[in-house]
């Protein structure tokens, strides 16, 4: 019998193609939405692990009582050891002390005069040892506007805002002013060998970036760091995973009250990531009802449309000895044939354009300028597993739902006109 | 003669307006295997309303009919739909075949419903087919046969389960003498060969000339009953 409907479906194209361009046009809209909002979330996921939080991030308990103040003096002290042990417990990580400081900016004139200045956020990377991945893990290469990487000691890299606001470029030489870690004042000279833009308001305000050495220095933090970022092999991060290292790591302190003892965040509990994950969540979900909504109406009026049109089909099928309930039937197997084919076109076109897009990108930086969200200006669908089947659920459920509607039509039929209507 | 369709003092009526229409008054009639009758009458006489009933498509209003020892009115939906898909063709004036299948699927799919294995399904196809003349014509679609060639897959389509009864309402309305010469030659060969009771409603002169018995109709009433001797069958 399924194959006597399927010869119907594919030879009927009146009875198949408009439900199938509706069920295709929908669950392509599915598939690449949740193309789209995997890529957008993953880039968000990202860039807010790469700048900010890591998938996982150590810290002293005081230090992260005030994070946003980035407060120095409370920063994490024997580092090395630190790290050393955190290597071994978790060899797979890769771990990376970070300092972020505030500070002065003086742009001297030929004679050494002070001819502006201005506020900067600055930055301390690993950027030096040979074995860091920080400076590809921040994409400096490609953000480069002017100018070099950091190469040597002594260099820092500066945004394009303050480039341009005080005209500077790449070989002068600028002067930082700030305090060091234990409050006392400290001044620096520093060459500029690059100029920077990331096309993120919140990261190109202002900023400066140099060497972790050099800020230790600078601030008179040896062997110190504010935070130690922890990245999961392949930059992949993995919520169970870091839950469960995070765990592990603040049991061993559970018993410790000294509020410099370091304590373990992962990205999820750092700038209301775990709300963001879990939005994106329900909104796939919001999104799916809402199309299993409008297309069961869509193809409710189709199957109604269909079932004018069959009408006589019905009649004769009553007539030869067929029941209603099996009629209803084979318009529900029907129904699950189109939904089908409707959901694998769709499915198709929906991974194509998200994987096009998950190549190509769209810039939308232009836009971005102004948001305070960390999120990358070139926009890229992420072609996941769940895009191969997100998409059936929408795609045939509703075309169940409109021909489970429509086709109740048939219990409505009088056998007593069969005669009539079919002559 | 065994009866195998029998109706007692029979009445039809409908709703019209605030009152009733009669459709058939007191019908009686007996009916054998392998009959070849007739209902024959002017327009609005009640054939097609008792086709309807016979058929198990509708129900007595008063009275009793009984086909293959069923009680038409006292059966449940699924069990009309069961007598009619073994044991009752139909044969409508307009053909009504599935337009989107060819001629074999269209015959095959009153088998499918009685969920017969694909083999015994063929033989049975090809037989009906053979019947009415069509087995050169088992992939062609409908929109491609003439409207004789229809009517003989609407035979075949009625034919193919076998079943005791075929009921026929104004088979010829739609073709030719030539070809409504053809279709009730056809039917009164399976009729002979088969012992297959036809039933028709008609007021086509042609087939008349076919008819073993005529059952005349007249505003709702079995006005007179014929058993024809010598059925004329010139072509
Ligand atoms: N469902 C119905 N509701 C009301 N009246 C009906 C209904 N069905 C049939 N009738 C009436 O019953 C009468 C008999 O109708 P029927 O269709 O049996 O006639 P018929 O002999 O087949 O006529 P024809 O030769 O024109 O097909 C007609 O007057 C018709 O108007
Ligand atoms: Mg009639």
């Amino acid at each position: 019998m399924i194959k006597f409907l399927w010869k119907g479906i594919i030879r009927d194209k009146g009875r198949s193609l408009l439900p199938v361009i509706v069920v295709s046009i929908g669950v392509l809209c599915v598939v690449f939405l949740d193309g789209l909002m995997g890529g957008v979330m993953n880039n968000m996921v990202k860039m807010t692990a790469n700048f900010q939080t890591g998938h996982l991030k150590v810290m002293t308990r005081a230090y992260n009582g005030n994070e946003a103040q980035k407060p120095n003096d409370l920063a994490l002290l024997e580092v090395d050891e630190l790290i050393k042990d955190l290597h071994q417990k978790y060899p797979n990580i890769d771990w990376n002390p970070r300092i972020s400081f505030g500070g002065l900016l003086d742009i001297p004139d030929s004679r050494g005069e002070t001819k502006a200045q201005g506020p900067v956020a600055g930055s301390a990377y690993d950027l030096l040892s040979d074995d860091s991945k920080e400076a590809e893990r921040l994409g400096l290469q490609k953000s480069l506007i002017a100018g070099q990487l950091i190469r040597r000691s002594g260099e820092i890299i500066i945004s394009s805002d303050f480039a341009d606001k005080f005209n500077v470029q790449p070989g002068d030489t600028l002067t930082f002013f700030g305090s060091t870690m234990y409050g006392s004042m400290s001044f620096m000279n520093y060459a500029v060998a690059g100029v920077i833009r990331f096309g993120v308001g919140m990261l190109d305000k202002g900023a400066i970036i140099l060497d972790l050495s050099d800020a230790r220095q600078l601030l008179d933090m040896d062997n110190a760091a504010g935070e130690i970022l922890g990245f999961l092999p392949d930059e992949h991060y993995d919520r169970e995973i870091t839950e469960s290292i995070k765990q592990d790591f603040n049991a061993a302190y559970a018993d410790n009250s000294d509020e410099f003892a370091p304590v373990m965040l992962q990205l999820a509990d750092q700038n209301g990531m775990r709300d963001s994950l879990s939005y994106m969540g329900s909104v796939s979900f919001i999104m799916v009802l809402l199309l299993v909504f409008a297309l069961s109406i869509v193809l409710w009026n189709t199957g109604v449309l269909g079932g004018i049109r069959r009408y006589n089909e019905f009649g004769v099928r009553l007539a030869i000895g067929e029941e209603k309930k099996h009629i209803y039937h084979t318009l529900l197997v029907e129904s699950l044939l189109i939904g089908g084919v409707g959901s694998v076109i769709g499915t198709a076109f929906g991974l194509g354009i998200s994987y096009l897009i998950s190549i190509y990108g769209i810039d939308y930086g232009a836009m971005m300028e102004n948001l305070s969200m960390m999120i990358d200006p070139v926009l890229r669908a992420e072609v996941t597993l769940r895009m191969f089947y997100i998409g059936f659920i929408p795609g045939v459920l509703s075309m169940l739902i409109g021909t489970a509607l429509s086709g109740q039509a048939i219990y409505k039929r009088n056998t007593a006109m069969l005669f009539k209507e079919l002559d | 003669m065994q009866p195998i369709i029998s109706i007692n003092g029979l009445v039809k009526t409908f709703p019209v307006g605030n009152g009733f229409f009669c459709a058939l008054n007191d019908v009686n009639l007996k009916l054998g295997t392998g009959e070849f009758v007739g209902l024959v009458g002017p327009s609005g006489s009640g054939k097609t309303t008792l086709l309807n009933i016979i058929g198990s498509l509708d129900t007595p209003t008063e009275g009793k009919a009984e086909v293959l020892g069923h009680s038409i009115g006292e059966l449940t939906a699924k069990e009309s739909a069961a007598l009619r898909n073994k044991d009752i063709g139909f044969i409508f004036q307009s053909y009504n075949l599935l337009p989107v299948y060819t001629v074999y699927e269209n015959v095959e799919f009153p088998l499918l419903l009685q969920k017969m294995s694909a083999d015994t399904r063929r033989k049975a196809i090809m037989e009906a087919l053979d019947w009415v003349g069509l087995t050169n014509k088992e992939q062609s679609r409908p929109s491609q046969l003439s409207g004789g060639e229809c009517q003989r897959v609407a035979i075949a389509r009625a034919m193919v389960k076998r079943p005791a009864i075929v009921l026929a309402d104004e088979p010829s309305a739609n073709l030719d003498a030539k070809n409504s010469h053809n279709i009730l030659q056809t039917m009164r060969k399976l009729n002979e060969e088969l012992q297959t009771t036809f039933i028709f409603a008609t007021h086509d002169e042609k087939v008349m000339q076919y008819l073993k018995r005529i059952v005349y109709l007249q505003d709702g009433e079995v006005e007179r009953d014929e058993t024809v001797n010598q059925p004329n069958r010139n072509e």
